[in-house]
């Protein structure tokens, strides 16, 4: 269990993280996002008693972290890829981090084996890949064997195969009882592995939901069509009492109504449709709705309109 | 696998405020609990400075350096048949420990502040988050490797030197004290400059910049004092070239460049006050800044 309490950090001037209050409980994976720079990683540093909180309160287990007596047994992190001595092996590395806390040696061997290192144990950090040390900073936060696990955008850098082992792996560790807590920028990916999200943008939360919740209230579902026959097919809507958006492109949006049951009601009034599909918002779409206002650095492209008008239209939907 | 939660932000007091007794649920690992101590930061940072390669070069340079000079020093005065006016054959060492002495600095400054460029830091300080225990674990396992490799070779280039100039009638005999002094004596004193290269390290957290500024502090009093021209500087001039650390080093030998200033074991306690102090803001830096 982690918990913050109003956690505040000022850089000067700069407010990164502002009175964030939440709860990871254990059991379940707990997402963290937020677009870039939205205080993520600061808040993660508070948590690991790296960076000192301007305001508030952060503990681990009801501790603060520099007062654990046993820091890797109780909480695991892999907090960058780097991070690590190049010029030390991979066995070295985890050796001295085992030492350090007490754990034994035989530790580092099975942690070595879990992320699939054992082979190149041996050879210096500095020859890795960003996905082999995205590994041995798994390894390193999995040493201890910790009722708590944090992991800081896990999946850069890793292939296919790497990404699927790792949500495997939270999924894993969650189940067993352990709080996991993981932060990401990509809601797609989230929305795989998190039970709970935690939004935050500008270093505000924005919000502390469970996933299904999140889906349930943020996943537009409509059906699009498209019908040379326009003026008819917005008469027939209206008299069965359906409402119809426009959407550019000639296309027609309806929301709450099963495809099936507009198909045949054109077919009734033979309309000829040349598309009806139902169609569901992403996720995606609805994190970047949530975070549109907090986003600290904005590219500007040359055409942002019709997202907007997207967004505006489900606005006031 | 979703638990109901409370929707959107909490405005209820956590858990621990309510319930302060109440135990954490969750995971309890096979692997038993220990309360971690400075005996567990000394293996840790043990194994970090034995599996480095820059350990085992700057050492490496340190025992060439001290041992391959002193050779070709003894060699020239045995040769040569110099006279050394009744001083004891050990002052042979000097020149080879003050040219080693740049990389017992250079490692010493590399023991800290490798781990701020690499980012090694931030792992050190979740594993162990007392900074204060961290930096104490360096400081002795540096401080207990420089004194002994360098005890070493200044004995073993001192049995040499001995040996060499066994035959030479203006060699004196060394006295116990002068052996003791040119061995361990010299062997604290350059243990503690680089401990205090590794304050320095902590303190600058940049390799490069450290050790410019231990190379500054070792060279800069001598060429600063050698453009002292004015007399009115000339009390100056002499302090600063009585209190160098190359001078403060010769003092081990008894040859000194000066005949006021530190003598004895004067150098060894005034390095024990400056490492302290440094140090001293060192572990002050690290509780107030952030990794």
């Amino acid at each position: 269990m982690i918990e913050l309490e109003g956690l505040t950090k000022r850089y000067g001037e700069k407010v990164a993280v502002n009175d964030l209050t939440f709860t990871v409980r254990p059991g379940i994976v707990t997402g963290f996002l937020g677009p870039n720079g939205a205080g993520k990683s600061t808040t993660m540093r508070m948590i690991l008693g790296l960076d000192r909180p301007t305001a508030g309160d952060v503990r681990i287990d009801g501790t603060h972290y520099d007062r654990l007596k046993d820091p890797l047994t109780c909480i695991g992190a892999l907090l960058e890829a780097k991070g690590v001595h190049p010029g030390r092996s991979a066995y070295h590395h985890l050796l001295c981090l085992a030492q350090s806390n007490g754990i034994p040696r035989r530790r580092v061997h099975e942690v070595l084996d879990t992320v699939g290192l054992t082979a190149v144990a041996r050879k210096k950090a500095k020859g890795f890949s960003l996905g082999m040390g995205q590994r041995l900073g798994i390894a390193a936060a999995l040493l201890g064997d910790p009722r708590i696990l944090m992991f800081d955008e896990p999946v850069n850098g890793l292939d296919p195969e790497g990404i699927h082992w790792i949500r495997t792996l939270m999924k894993t560790l969650a189940a067993q009882g352990r709080t996991v807590f993981v932060s990401s920028h990509l809601m797609s990916e989230m929305a795989l592995t998190a039970d709970h999200l935690v939004v935050i943008g500008q270093g505000r939360l924005l919000a502390d939901t469970s996933m299904a919740d999140f889906i349930e209230r943020n996943s537009r579902s409509y059906v699009r069509i498209r019908s040379p026959q326009r003026e008819r097919l917005l008469d027939v809507l209206h008299r069965a009492g359906i409402t119809a958006v426009e959407s550019g492109n000639g296309a027609l949006e309806v929301d709450g109504s099963k495809a099936e049951h507009i198909g045949e009601l054109a077919a009734r009034n033979q309309l000829v449709l040349h598309e009806l599909s139902p169609q569901q918002a992403s996720l995606e779409e609805a994190f970047m709705q949530l975070t549109a206002e907090s986003v600290e650095y904005h590219a500007h492209a040359d055409a942002p309109v019709p997202r907007q008008q997207w967004g505006d239209g489900w606005k006031r939907g | 696998m979703s638990t109901p939660q409370p929707p959107m932000p909490q405005a209820a007091a956590p858990e621990w405020q309510a319930a302060p007794a109440s135990p954490y649920p969750g995971y309890t690992s096979p692997i038993p609990v220990v309360r971690t101590h400075l005996g567990h930061a000394i293996a840790s940072e043990w194994t970090k400075i034995k599996s480095v390669r820059s350990t085992m070069w700057t050492l490496g340079v340190f025992v060439l350096l001290v041992v391959g000079i002193g050779l070709l020093t003894g060699l020239v005065v045995a040769g040569q048949d110099a006279d050394l006016g009744g001083e004891s054959p050990l002052g042979l060492g000097f020149f080879g420990l003050l040219l080693g002495s740049m990389c017992v600095m250079t490692l010493g400054v590399l023991t800290t502040a490798s781990e701020y460029g690499t980012g090694m830091i931030r792992t050190t300080t979740v594993a162990c988050p007392s900074r204060a225990r961290v930096l104490t674990a360096k400081a002795v396992v540096f401080f207990l490797v420089a004194f002994v490799v360098t005890l070493v070779s200044t004995t073993l280039i001192a049995f040499v030197h001995v040996a060499m100039l066994e035959g030479n009638s203006g060699a004196g005999d060394p006295s116990g004290e002068e052996w003791l002094k040119g061995t361990v004596g010299v062997s604290l004193y350059l243990a503690l400059l680089g401990t205090l290269s590794l304050a320095v390290g902590s303190i600058i957290r940049h390799s490069a910049g450290a050790i410019t500024i231990m190379i500054g502090a070792v060279l800069a009093p001598l060429v600063i004092a050698l453009f002292m021209f004015s007399s009115s500087l000339r009390d100056v001039q002499q302090a600063l070239f009585e209190y160098s650390i190359p001078n403060q080093m010769s003092i081990f030998y008894a040859n000194s460049l000066s005949e006021s200033g530190p003598s004895g074991w004067d150098p060894l306690w005034i390095m024990l006050g400056v490492t302290a102090v440094a140090l001293g803001g060192a572990f002050a830096l690290l509780e107030r800044r952030d990794v």
